[in-house]
């Protein structure tokens, strides 16, 4: 797995290709290809321009600017922007979405602390 | 139903493919404010304190999940009318002619459980979807709603002409919806090869003009239908499954 540390931040670049479970206690940034499942408790998650996920994933924040498939879950707050193709439930406490961002499927905002946002 | 649908087809088909793209590109920037008299009885509806099932198949719109949720219903998100440009989806009838594959369009989208939906938010999907989708889709989405579900769709009136933008529809309040035009995203301007009905160049094109009997034919699986006539050449229509 060609993972390295940057600051706190592992990084997956974008001619990575990963299949399998992937999880950690640190925030971790997706440029490639991962196929399996993600879990980083506590710890945040981005998948960039280039990213291409298919993986339920779990993680506090979570900023989505490239593409995933697959059951999403924050434990605070999802950020889709304009690039962003989105294909999965999601569950979350507070969600912004750009125009232009796709999303399909249902969107569960637990009430609570927080309300959700979109722009 | 194909039939009825095959012979109103012919008020835009040649005229869709044909049109110009509108000059101004930055249309799709620009939103109108329109009063919703449907979405007014649609909104009578979410002041429920029960979270409902809320199904929205237009245009991804980040408006309309921020409403919803802050009233604390579950939405589901999916744009039809962009999944009906996926390329895979093209076959051919018995005489060879390219049409879509509805089967396996309903295989990939609208997939859930019988009476799952209390609300649905077709917009203005109907006017612009492939003409072999529409009487599925409708059928499907019936048999997706509970029973007393309700339904918005709105319709162009041939006033509005073959050139009428495809709008993404956002709700504002109660009672106002704004409105965008539909920019397709680069990777759909594509659309499928040889299909009539794709989004090529700037937008979608109206596919055809259902008047008020065929509008009542496409739901006369549902219960009630209301018409409501505005000055801006849509009929609003709300149906109750």
């Amino acid at each position: 797995m060609d993972t390295s540390k940057t600051q706190e931040l592992a990084h997956i670049g974008k001619s990575v290709i990963i299949k399998g479970e992937l999880s950690g206690s640190e925030d971790l940034f997706i440029d490639g290809q991962v196929e399996g499942s993600i879990r980083l408790d506590g710890n945040n998650l981005t998948i960039g321009p280039n990213g291409q996920v298919k993986a339920d994933v779990a993680a506090k924040n979570i900023m989505v600017e490239g593409k995933i498939e697959g059951a999403i879950h924050s434990g605070d707050r999802i950020e889709l922007r304009k690039s962003a193709i989105a294909t999965g439930d999601i569950v979350t406490k507070r969600i912004a979405i750009e125009e232009g961002a796709f999303f399909k499927g249902k969107l569960d905002v637990q009430r609570g602390e927080a309300g959700s946002g979109g722009s | 139903m194909a039939s009825v649908t095959n012979n109103f087809m012919k008020f835009f088909r040649s005229s869709a493919t044909d049109a110009k793209a509108p000059a101004n590109q930055s249309v799709a920037a620009q939103r109108l404010t329109r009063r919703s008299s449907a979405l007014v009885e649609v909104s009578r509806s979410l002041q429920s304190e029960e979270p409902l099932c809320v199904l929205d198949i237009g245009y991804t719109s980040a408006g309309n999940i921020r409403y919803l949720t802050e009233r604390g219903h579950k939405v589901y998100s999916e744009d039809l009318l962009e999944a009906a440009t996926d390329p895979e989806l093209m076959t051919q009838d018995e005489q060879g002619n390219p049409v879509l594959d509805s089967k396996r369009f309903l295989s990939e989208n609208l997939a859930y459980s019988s009476a799952q939906f209390d609300i649905v938010l077709c917009w203005n999907l109907a006017d612009y979807l492939d003409e072999g989708l529409v009487k599925p889709v409708v059928g499907r989405l019936w048999s997706m709603m509970k029973p007393g579900g309700i339904l918005l769709a709105f319709f162009h009136t041939r006033e509005a002409g073959p050139d009428a933008p495809c709008y993404r529809y956002h709700m504002v309040n109660a009672d106002t919806l704004e409105m965008q035009a539909v920019e397709p995203r680069r990777h759909m301007r594509k659309g499928p090869t040889g299909a009539k009905h794709t989004a090529i160049g700037t937008g979608f094109r109206l596919q055809r003009v259902f008047n008020n009997r065929h509008v009542e034919t496409l739901f006369r699986d549902f219960s009630s239908i209301k018409f409501f006539l505005t000055r801006d050449n849509i009929r609003e229509v709300l149906v109750v499954r």
